[in-house]
């Protein structure tokens, strides 16, 4: 790799290699002084010994951290010294195109998969373990406990195998998996393990969402976006973002509310993700699965108004209270209008609970609330404009308007604290997006019915049990359809983002007061008596049954023929990727 | 005696009726904010005091002078020739035009203009209108951005990519060209300039209604600019307003349709503010004036490329444009500049430095305006108008 040489800085190479070398024997020997640890932890606890007295409940506390822990550590320690070893090997390697995109695909792949697989061990946990005949105790803390290592191992593991697809039967008679499983019993446990899945996940938003509103911008405006840091397209721009964010001063304006300033980003910042507590990813899938989780959501949305009205006040700056203004007038009042058209599909499912809602999905796309009568499809857009607005995204975008109020709210916050406004917007705009796809979208449903899935087994005659419950997620329900949904809509943001002017103040609270809230009260209404009309305990009207039928399927239609238009532009646009594209597709660059 | 002092105090509410106490009570407090000179809408170092009342601006005063560079003052310790660079920044988006009206005031007041041959009228005018629709690109795109649409920026500055290297082969530079000087162009036309340039015309051209379906006509657009900043076209005239802000305000005035332009034998139009969305002379009127005009500068540009092919081997750059002495007499000239009209005043006393030079700037102008209009409009509406006049701060403060 060239390095970057810089005329006024003085280096003095021979020193720099001295550290390097420095910084290798010493993480060496760290990874070296961790083998006797192993060894002598190996020897005495004796971690794959069957017999019952060898599985003690005591061994949990030293059996993972000592066993599996060290060799962990010791891993971790001779990798970093690798790296510095052989640093111009590995940027090599990671600025090579395929070789980062794949590492890149491969991360968010492998903690949705992490994440995937805690979820079934957990599904397993619950579904399998067999209560012991006497329930023990843990010493001085006192609280009791079914399960010993000796149960787990004798009811879950000895002899089990569990079958893969490609590579066959694979043992997991091993009482390690005991010693790593028996904590879960403990809810606390439980949770704990889950918050650090969720909190992955919602690392992942914002890292993700920028460098891709960055290329999706770059895309719209006939330029490439980042394409530098981390090789194949920028993938590392958010991370490098990131970390360029974390170096810079932390100014706190004097004359401000000092503590204030310093406490409004956690207000915007951690919100947005506690509505990840109730935001059901699929069926089982949800931290706590609330009977009221809507309102939860809702009102986690609510509070992040809070943080930025703070931000503005605690700036001591004028264009921070107006942004801080706007923003609290623009929220409050959009709150109306997006709980109200949230009503609609809660009405029509009978349900507050978003697992609820999703559920009443599951009979293929047509039956999606946004298909399923013309009063709920109006109810997804009203529901979108406001979830835009409610976001600050484009095109109301007033509280950060950069050509107005110079960068709104924001314009006092530098470095971390500024980076942390951002993420909160990122990640409830996922949040609203995802719960667009729970409510309309069917949420973590396939397009295709349930019973599809059994159909297609049986078709393709397919034996192995692990491949029959992925064909089964795939085809019925599965995380992944809600993420895809959510993304999509995300990608509609950005689309809006890069594509509108900005709205005017009064223009907001126009459509808002004047439009919008009408408008959900009429799809409020219409949508009440329609499901009376249409329901069996109601008024169980003939005509409009076959009415409802009909405007199903046409909306059902439409929406087919609008993702295939999207899909059949997006492919249209790629093909030509080196022209100037619409209707004009010329080649580009006059006189070349 | 706490009694005594509060029945002494006279009721202050005592001869107002109950509708003026309720508006008394509901008063806010106006507020005085610094709009700029660091601000991204007041494109440079523009600074407006505005007196608001929440999002209400009562009263809106630009500050100038941030940019001040002495410029007429250096025009009476150089020859006209050594001026022409001092032109160019001026108003930095237009330098062909600005270094067209210095030359062409110093040549009319030598005499020079008689020989000036053809083909340096035609490469001026090229160039001249070349420079028009680079500088209407950047005003274009950076409205889009003043409203907040980001991407049209990005577009217009593309396309102004190709004028910039058009510019650049024929005279190195690709902001301050210095190319229009005292005596002609400096350097004649690079092998294929006409060639490229009609191509990039007939890329270009379509592009305009690209521009249209992605701003112009976007309801978004003109919600925020239609009736906006309106200025009839009395008080345009009144204020001395000039180019597409004089237009815009439905006045049919461009200084190329007047006799002694050098434009008499071509055909375009002049776009003029028709109120097709609001109001004649809405921000909306005066940005489609510079949009249409991109087109009729395309027009103005064909006919002097073909113009051009029968002028080969003509001379030009006259020998005598750097050893001119100035007759002891004066002259004010004026072009049409992108953004109104430019003057040049010139005063000579019989040496090669001249005793006097005054430029007459539109921003300047077109900048005066601003108080009129920015008269209760809400906090948005004023990057809306400033954007919309246009001003290149460069050229305001010289």
């Amino acid at each position: 790799m060239a390095s970057i040489t810089l005329p006024w800085v003085q280096r003095d190479t021979e020193k720099l290699s001295n550290y390097r070398e420095k910084a290798i024997r010493l993480l060496a020997f760290i990874a070296l002084a961790h083998i006797p640890i192993i060894l002598g932890a190996w020897f005495l606890l004796d971690p794959l010994s069957t017999k019952p007295a060898d599985l003690q409940d005591s061994k949990v506390l030293l059996v993972p951290p000592l066993c599996l822990g060290s060799i962990g550590g010791m891993l971790l320690f001779a990798g970093a010294a690798f790296a510095i070893y052989a640093y111009e090997l590995i940027g090599r390697v990671l600025s090579a195109p395929w070789v980062a995109f794949i590492i890149f695909i491969g991360a968010i792949f492998g903690i949705v998969i992490g994440v995937w697989l805690h979820a079934e061990i957990l599904m397993t946990v619950q579904r399998d373990w067999m209560p012991a005949k006497e329930t023990s105790v843990i010493p001085f803390v006192g609280i009791e406990y079914d399960h010993t290592v000796q149960s787990i191992y004798q009811n879950n593991l000895e002899g089990k195998s569990v079958d893969f697809p490609l590579i066959g039967a694979i043992s997991i008679d091993t009482p390690i998996l005991a010693y790593l499983m028996f904590p879960l019993q403990f809810p606390l446990v439980r949770d704990l393990v889950a918050v650090g899945g969720i909190i992955g996940f919602i690392s992942l938003i914002p890292g993700f969402g920028i460098w891709w509103e960055r290329k999706v911008a770059g895309r719209i405006q006939s330029r490439m976006g980042p394409m530098r840091a981390g090789g194949w397209h920028g993938w590392a721009q958010s991370a490098a973002d990131g970390i360029k964010l974390a170096f810079k001063e932390d100014y706190v304006p004097p004359g401000g509310d000092g503590v204030l300033f310093r406490l409004a980003p956690y207000i915007t910042f951690i919100p947005p993700i506690c509505a990840f507590i109730a935001l059901p990813f699929a069926t089982a899938w949800v931290f706590r699965d609330l009977d009221v989780a809507l309102i939860f959501i809702l009102a986690m949305l609510g509070i992040e108004v809070m943080g930025v009205i703070l931000a503005g006040w605690a700036s001591n700056n004028k264009w921070s209270v107006y942004g801080a203004m706007r923003e609290a007038c623009q929220m409050v009042s959009y709150e109306i209008p997006m709980g109200m058209a949230l009503l609609i599909p809660v009405m029509t499912a009978g349900s507050l609970s978003l697992t609820g809602i999703a559920e009443a999905q599951s009979g293929g796309f047509w039956t999606w609330f946004v298909f399923v009568n013309p009063w709920c499809f109006l109810a997804f857009f009203l529901y979108y404009v406001a979830s835009l607005a409610s976001c600050k995204r484009a095109p109301f975008d007033l509280p950060e308007s950069e050509s107005e109020l110079v960068a709104g709210f924001l314009t006092e916050y530098s470095g971390f604290r500024w980076s942390m406004f951002f993420f909160g917007e990122y990640v409830a705009m996922y949040v609203v997006c995802g719960l667009a796809a729970i409510l309309f979208l069917g949420g973590w449903m396939s397009p295709f019915p349930a019973s599809s899935a059994e159909w297609f087994i049986a078709q393709a005659n397919i034996e192995n049990g692990m491949l029959q419950t992925l064909v089964k997620s795939l085809l019925a329900a599965n995380p992944i359809w809600f993420i895809l949904k959510a993304t999509f809509l995300f990608f509609v943001q950005l689309w809006i983002r890069w594509t509108l002017p900005r709205i005017r103040i009064d223009q907001v609270l126009y459509a808002c007061v004047q439009v919008l809230l009408p408008a959900t009260m009429v799809v409020l209404l219409g949508n009440t008596l329609w499901i009376l009309g249409v329901s069996e305990n109601g008024l169980n009207l003939g005509w409009l049954i076959a009415i409802d039928g009909i405007i199903n399927k046409i909306l059902a239609a439409a929406g087919v023929l609008t993702l295939v238009g999207i899909v059949g532009i997006a492919a249209y646009g790629y093909r030509n990727n080196k022209k100037l594209v619409g209707w004009l597709a010329v080649d580009q660059l006059p006189g070349k | 005696m706490a009694d005594v002092i509060l029945e002494s105090q006279p009721d202050i509410n005592a001869d107002l009726s109950s509708d003026q106490i309720q508006q008394q009570d509901l008063q806010t407090e106006e507020m005085l904010v610094n709009m700029g000179p660091q601000h991204p809408a007041t494109h440079g170092v523009l600074r407006v005091v505005l007196r608001t009342d929440g999002e209400m601006v009562l009263e809106a005063v630009p500050h100038i002078g941030y940019l001040h560079r002495c410029a007429e003052k250096i025009g009476e310790t150089v020859a006209p020739y050594q001026y022409i660079p001092y032109t160019d920044r001026m108003d930095y988006l237009a330098g062909m035009n600005n270094n067209l009206a210095f030359a062409q005031a110093v040549e009319k007041l030598t005499g020079l203009e008689s020989e000036i041959t053809e083909r340096t009228k035609l490469i001026r005018i090229v160039f001249a209108e070349l420079n028009r629709i680079a500088s209407h690109l950047v005003s274009f795109g950076t409205y889009g951005l003043d409203l907040g649409a980001f991407t049209p920026f990005l577009y217009a500055f593309r396309e102004r990519e190709y004028i910039l290297d058009l510019f650049e082969s024929a005279c190195g530079a690709r902001l301050t060209y210095s190319y229009i000087t005292v005596g002609g162009v400096t350097d004649d036309l690079p092998e294929r300039f006409v060639d490229i340039t009609r191509e990039f015309l007939d890329y270009f051209e379509p592009k305009v209604h690209e521009y249209n379906l992605l701003l112009s006509h976007n309801h978004i657009f003109i919600k925020r600019t239609a009736n906006v900043g309106v200025i009839t076209a009395q008080e345009a005239l009144d204020y001395g307003l000039s180019g597409p802000v004089l237009r815009g305000s439905g006045v049919n005035f461009d200084l190329r349709k007047q006799p002694g332009s050098g434009y008499e034998e071509f055909d375009f139009n002049v776009p003029v503010g028709q109120g097709e969305k609001g109001t004649v002379g809405d921000c909306w009127d005066r940005y489609i004036v510079r949009v249409s005009e991109m087109l009729e500068s395309v027009k103005i540009i064909r006919q002097a490329l073909d113009k051009l092919d029968g002028t080969e081997g003509q001379e030009t750059l006259h020998k005598k444009g750097k050893t001119l002495k100035l007759p002891a007499d004066e002259i004010y000239y004026e072009i049409e500049n992108p953004r109104g009209q430019l003057g040049f005043f010139v005063r000579g006393n019989g040496s090669a430095i001249p005793d006097r030079v005054k430029a007459r700037g539109p921003s300047f102008c077109n900048l005066c305006v601003t108080e009129k209009v920015c008269e209760d409009v809400l906090l948005g509406d004023v990057a809306a108008i400033i954007g919309s006049i246009d001003v290149v701060m460069g050229e305001v403060d010289r």
